[in-house]
């Protein structure tokens, strides 16, 4: 038995069919084909399916999608303004805070919903916030450095990190 | 030496020890880079050519594959530790609503906890839970061995029916006797007995591939090590020819040696989707990714160490008893990174099966439960001469890089600072310790790369196998910038689709060192041809142009741009093949590594909190700074993992795993990490036309061998087990205020 939602997902309002028992999750991935919010675990425990719900990071995998109705869902890929990336993607992508990339978009919305709030936060403000989010590939110091710089590049307060400076000055950028 | 062979000058090693050598270098291959060799992109730091797909969430992994018809696989599995199937039906499963197909795995004993015994396939996850739930399995339940203490125990159970024994292994070693004499007769013998857990590979990404066929012709995304690996093991499953499957794999969310086999669940995805005739997507939930993927063996390492009281290592006896599982291979190799004497060291290796999941390769296989019990007996024996635990591996280590890294690191963690073992008093202690590895990961042949050239000045660079996530579409791309003189974002790389050249297994950390030469080797051949172009349409020597800075020229400076030059391909496009040759002369036969560790124990409550982590790493030329110091980063992190949080947990009475998740399997987080230095030296280690070498396993090696050193400086006793949770931190304090 499915039931008719209305869905307000990166400001685009969507109707789709689930069944009621449906997680956000499922609903995201299999109905809407937004497979950038990642399936780690189902338990609640890796927080790579976090997605901001009114502007709060929530674990998609324990949200059932008709709780979002009439609510506002952000995900990764409402996360760039057109070709124009968030800061944090931007800081992400240039300092290799991303390795295999699958934690990347809980990441992302997690660490979104703190700079929103707090934008120079700092470094345990940073590892407090993202403590939920497991990653099994960077240990973790370039998403610390990388959310820190995006914070402090949408407040133009912080000149770039060292290895920017460096590629910089080499006359180099790169990522395609 | 045939007529287009040429000789070759080139210094290898490192500033400190320059090894000047002479090779013969066949025609199609570029001069070796060496440690004269100057870099505009290699070397640099390059965000990855795929970054902007990953943080936009279009990267698309195995999970995200959804096709239309598509459906959901899983498995019924055994919830007994040992037992014999008396049946299998699924005809009730067969008639839940959605329900498609199932297909029961033939066999007549189940030997582990979670052990699939039929696979079904269903039109959504709910109808396939459903119908698993209606699997009906008739068993006759058996005692079981799931601990490494119930197999090793006397009467114990028999995990496999065909053995005498649980145990089986090589029996006296080689040179026992040699050893045992020596031992007798040495100044001071040192001994202890190193326990290490079992660790679970916990990729991000569980194991999953997606089925489809079109005709007699298969197409599987997967998430693997081993696009290549997984072709030809679904085809000897299924009896296809090889030519009718393409694997696709563009991003995978992490393996750690886990995803190399194409796992049971791949061919049972394409057998389902070929009888359902509608695309299969089998993904392993968290607990199946525990239980049932793989793991690193536990050990129980019995050792025996003679030094003279000078401080240098005499004879060496270990015995290692590991567990597969129910699988092979539970080898902790002893890394004998020292220098032992080569007949002085007596190594016997015992397996002991157990009723669990089979083993795995992961990071470094072996080598990090061998270096936390060799460090360990250096530690003891250092503090039984009275010699600081680090003078105690310079006098006894003969590797130039590893001599370096020792003093630089000793500088970085302000070794001189470190007291006495046990010398700190109050309830928070701190201490210094140090651990050391080596690794080969030089790579080799079995890897060839495209690399074309088109008109319009833009390059692709194409091979088959895998990027994991370490970099691999980086490592080319870069490669392949230097040597055509070009900035990073004018080169495209992909990876991931069988289709493409044949490139390696993720494994052994030999991906880069194998593929980036091959690489290289084809921009080398591309640009060759592109350079006679430019060489007949400006009637200069071809010999004499150099690709720099995006411009073809002469050291005079008559040239052309390199989108110029592209003008005058004719055909559309230059496209030319590099392939691996063998490795010529190294520097070294692999890579050394050093860390230091500085912890603060809470004596109290036995909690240990790791301050400071310095890595000095070798990985040959470092082709992309970013990406190996994010390896080292995550190496350092799953070897400080290793050394205090995570353990598989089996339950005595009925053999499952506890702690199948990731609320009690404790894999660190942002809160848990240290203060890393991460060093990293470029060597010329020649073996290949890059010098590059591979930096994924070795970084994981030493960390928790160090950290125990640290833990052991701290309070002045030696934690023997791993992971060192506060009960074991407390029971070795409490036991030396006993022994006082």
């Amino acid at each position: 038995m499915e039931t008719a939602l209305k869905l307000n997902v990166n400001g685009e309002v969507r109707q789709v069919l689930a069944p009621a028992n449906h997680s956000l999750l499922e609903v995201l991935r299999e109905r809407c084909g937004l497979t950038g919010t990642k399936h780690g675990c189902e338990l609640g425990e890796c927080g790579a399916c976090t997605v901001l719900l009114d502007g709060e990071p929530v674990l998609a995998c324990l949200v059932l999608a008709v709780e979002c109705e009439d609510r506002r869902v952000e995900t990764v890929e409402g996360l760039s303004n057109g070709a124009a990336l968030h800061p944090l993607q931007q800081a992400f992508a240039d300092l290799g805070a991303a390795q295999c990339g699958y934690c990347t978009p809980g990441m992302l919305m997690t660490a979104k919903a703190l700079l929103d709030s707090n934008p120079l936060a700092s470094e345990m403000e940073v590892r407090e916030a993202l403590a939920g989010n497991l990653c099994r590939c960077t240990g973790y110091w370039k998403i610390v450095e990388a959310v820190q710089w995006a914070g402090r590049m949408s407040t133009g307060d912080m000149v770039p990190p060292q290895c920017l400076r460096e590629r910089n000055a080499a006359g180099g950028c790169s990522h395609g | 030496m045939s007529i287009e062979d040429r000789k070759v000058k080139l210094v290898l090693g490192f500033a400190a020890d320059r090894q000047e050598v002479e090779l013969t270098i066949p025609d199609e291959e570029p001069t070796p880079w060496d440690l004269e060799s100057k870099f505009s992109v290699v070397g640099g730091k390059h965000a990855r050519v795929d970054a902007l797909a990953k943080v936009t969430g279009r990267a698309k992994y195995t999970h995200d594959i959804n096709l239309p018809g598509m459906l959901f696989g899983g498995f019924a599995r055994c919830p007994h530790a040992a037992a014999e199937i008396t049946s299998v039906d699924a005809a009730e499963a067969l008639l839940v609503p959605g329900v498609k197909a199932a297909i029961p795995m033939t066999q007549d004993r189940v030997r582990y906890a979670g052990q699939p015994v039929c696979a079904l396939a269903a039109t959504t996850r709910q109808a396939l839970a459903a119908g698993i739930a209606k699997v009906q399995a008739v068993y006759k339940v058996l005692p079981h061995a799931a601990r490494i203490d119930q197999a090793m125990a006397d009467a114990a159970p028999l995990v496999h029916r065909n053995q005498q024994s649980n145990l089986s292994g090589s029996g006296q070693p080689r040179n026992a006797e040699t050893v045992a004499a020596e031992l007798e007769k040495s100044a001071k013998v040192v001994r202890a007995t190193a326990r290490t857990q079992v660790q679970t590979h916990a990729s991000m990404e569980t194991h999953s591939s997606v089925a489809k066929w079109d005709g007699d012709k298969l197409t599987l995304w997967t998430s693997t090590q081993a696009t290549f690996g997984v072709r030809s093991q679904v085809a000897d499953a299924l009896r296809i020819p090889e030519a009718n499957i393409t694997v696709i794999c563009d991003f995978m969310g992490g393996g750690f040696g886990s995803k190399f086999g194409a796992g049971y669940f791949t061919a049972i995805a394409a057998r389902l989707a070929q009888e359902c005739g509608a695309p299969v997507k089998i993904a392993l939930d968290r607990r199946e990714e525990h239980t049932d993927t793989g793991n690193r063996p536990d050990s129980i390492q019995e050792m025996a160490l003679g030094v003279s009281t000078d401080g240098k290592l005499g004879a060496y006896s270990v015995k290692i008893h590991g567990t597969p599982g129910i699988g092979r291979g539970a080898g902790a190799r002893n890394p004998m990174i020292y220098d032992f004497p080569r007949e002085m060291r007596a190594v016997a290796q015992v397996e002991v099966a157990t009723n669990a999941g089979p083993q795995a390769a992961m990071r470094a296989p072996g080598h990090p439960q061998g270096s936390f019990a060799l460090e360990t007996i250096m530690d003891l024996a250092a503090e039984a001469i009275g010699m600081d635990p680090l003078e105690f591996r310079r006098i006894n280590d003969s590797n130039p890089v590893r001599l370096q890294q020792y003093s630089d690191g000793a500088k970085r963690i302000g070794w001189e600072q470190r007291r006495k073992n046990g010398s700190a008093t109050g309830r928070f202690r701190r201490g210094m310790g140090v651990g050391s590895s080596t690794w080969g990961g030089l790579g080799g042949p079995q890897a060839e790369v495209d690399c074309k050239i088109f008109r319009d000045g833009s390059v692709q660079v194409r091979n088959g196998a895998q990027d994991i996530g370490t970099g691999a579409k980086t490592v080319m791309a870069v490669v392949v910038a230097e040597e055509l003189g070009l900035p990073l974002t004018k080169v495209s790389a992909f990876m991931g689709n069988t289709s493409d050249p044949i490139g390696p297994a993720s494994g052994g950390s030999t991906t880069a060192p194998s593929i980036a030469p091959a690489a290289r080797q084809a921009a080398y051949l591309a640009g060759r041809e592109l350079k006679a172009l430019v060489a007949k349409h400006l009637g200069v020597n071809a010999d004499k142009l150099l690709m720099k800075a995006g411009r073809i020229s002469t050291a005079e400076g008559k040239g052309l741009a390199f989108e110029e030059a592209c003008r005058l391909i004719q055909s559309g496009e230059i496209s030319a093949r590099g392939k691996r040759r063998s490795n010529f002369r190294t520097y070294r036969d692999g890579v050394a590594g050093v860390q230091f560790a500085e912890v603060e124990v809470d004596c109290e409550y036995g909690l240990v909190r790791v301050v400071r982590i310095v890595a000095l790493q070798d990985a040959g030329i470092i082709i992309n700074r970013l990406q190996a110091e994010s390896q080292v980063n995550g190496g350092v992190i799953q070897g400080l993992a290793y050394a205090l949080m995570e353990e598989r947990v089996m339950d005595r009475q009925r053999g499952h795993q506890l702690n199948a998740d990731f609320e009690a399997y404790k894999v660190p987080g942002m809160k848990d990490m240290p203060e890393i230095e991460c060093v990293l030296y470029d060597i010329a280690n020649g073996g290949n036309n890059t010098s590059v070498c591979g930096i994924g396993e070795p970084t994981c090696i030493p960390t928790a061998s160090a950290i125990a050193g640290a833990i052991h400086n701290a309070i002045g006793a030696r934690v023997l087990s791993l992971p060192m949770t506060a009960d074991k931190v407390l029971a070795a304090l409490a036991q030396r205020e006993s022994g006082k």
